[in-house]
């Protein structure tokens, strides 16, 4: 029991990002492949924040006035700051991947990987 | 963004919400100090606000407020004002952002001069994210447009 | 070919799985990550920078390069998108 409570997250994070993998490998739509890699990205920024966190302790703010500060009360602020660079990298990376996959619906008129590639034999 | 509708209540709506929207994204950008918030929050919240503009009326209406051109200006200056804050730490004898160094030309003192240059690059940040979510959404968004 | 995808998927979750009984447990305070250079960020933010919130501080100021690249990277993209979506001359 101890073991399933201290672990059942990362099992979570791990379910999440076999879907996005699935969809990756799996899926024949480039449309769907470009949402399983969200969904990839999320699970691993979910995994990061999680292993930051302390049990009894509060967000990475110090209140007003304290001087004297101890690390256990408050959470690790370092996957935090990584997240919040990967988070808006994720943003940027799907802009860039629409407009790609913009530039292969002008030129073969389908998302369809199949097609795409018949096209090309 | 092709069959624009006109109705009547979600534009009024959000011509009152938009500015509502701006002024917090402003205050989670400046307010980044002690509350949760930053440049990237504040710069995608700005954003969103320009993206609802263009949802809510046209993307005409949106590009007279934040041209395609001064898009792509605001986020090469969000950039340049970061790396000039720390070019400036170079030319005041330290190192390369460390922000400390401002002190020699802020009246504060240097421990006061490192939050006002976390403050300045904050600035920059922020302005980068909005100007390429507004950028990104317009070169998206008006492709469409000339399709049809 | 779905099948053989399905396989690697549950083959790959399978082994992460297994590897998550050395991880530390959840919310545990002396788990790895927590013990290397984040208790002289949270100790010292305040000392040093004036700032209360040590996301930000450690964000702008500790790594700061950090920020500057993943800033071009933002931007990088932004002129990605342009280039790859706008006709130029017609």
């Amino acid at each position: 029991m101890e073991f399933i409570i201290g672990k059942y997250n990362y099992w979570i994070y791990i379910c999440l990002m076999m879907i996005g993998f699935y969809a990756m490998i799996g899926k024949r739509n480039l449309v769907k492949k470009l949402i399983g890699m969200n969904i990839f990205q999320t699970s691993i920024i979910l995994f990061f924040v999680s292993t930051g966190s302390k049990k009894g302790a509060t967000i990475p703010i110090v209140e007003h006035g304290a001087r004297a500060v101890e690390a256990v009360r408050y959470i690790n602020p370092l996957p935090h700051v990584l997240m919040l660079t990967a988070i808006v990298v994720m943003v940027s990376t799907f802009g860039v991947a629409l407009a790609l996959l913009m530039m292969i619906y002008r030129r073969y008129h389908t998302l369809e990987e199949d097609e795409i590639l018949g096209f090309r034999k | 963004m092709t069959s624009r509708f006109d109705d009547v209540i979600i534009q009024t709506v959000c011509r009152i919400l938009i500015p509502f929207i701006q002024i917090f994204g402003l205050y989670v950008i400046a307010h980044g100090h002690s509350s949760p918030g930053g440049g990237f929050q504040g710069g995608v919240i700005l954003g969103a606000s320009f993206i609802l503009l263009c949802l809510s009326y046209d993307i005409k209406e949106m590009k007279r407020r934040l041209s395609r051109k001064r898009a792509i200006l605001f986020s090469a200056l969000g950039v340049i004002i970061y790396a000039g804050i720390g070019l400036l730490c170079l030319l005041l004898d330290g190192n390369y952002l460390d922000y400390g160094r401002l002190h020699r030309i802020l009246p504060v003192d240097p421990v006061r001069a490192r939050s006002m240059g976390i403050l300045g690059i904050e600035i920059g940040v922020g302005m980068t994210v909005m100007a390429v979510m507004v950028t990104i959404f317009i070169d998206l968004a008006s492709e469409e447009e000339k399709r049809n | 070919m779905k099948l053989i995808a399905l396989i690697a998927v549950s083959l790959t979750g399978a082994i992460l799985i297994y590897g998550t009984a050395d991880m530390p447990d959840w919310g545990d305070p002396g788990s790895p990550a927590s013990l290397h250079v984040s208790p002289r960020y949270i100790e010292k933010s305040v000392e040093e920078t004036q700032v209360p919130n040590i996301v930000t501080s450690v964000l702008a100021d500790y790594r700061g390069y950090d920020t500057l690249g993943e800033t071009t990277v933002i931007f990088t993209a932004g002129i990605a998108c342009i280039l790859l979506i706008r006709r130029f001359g017609r």
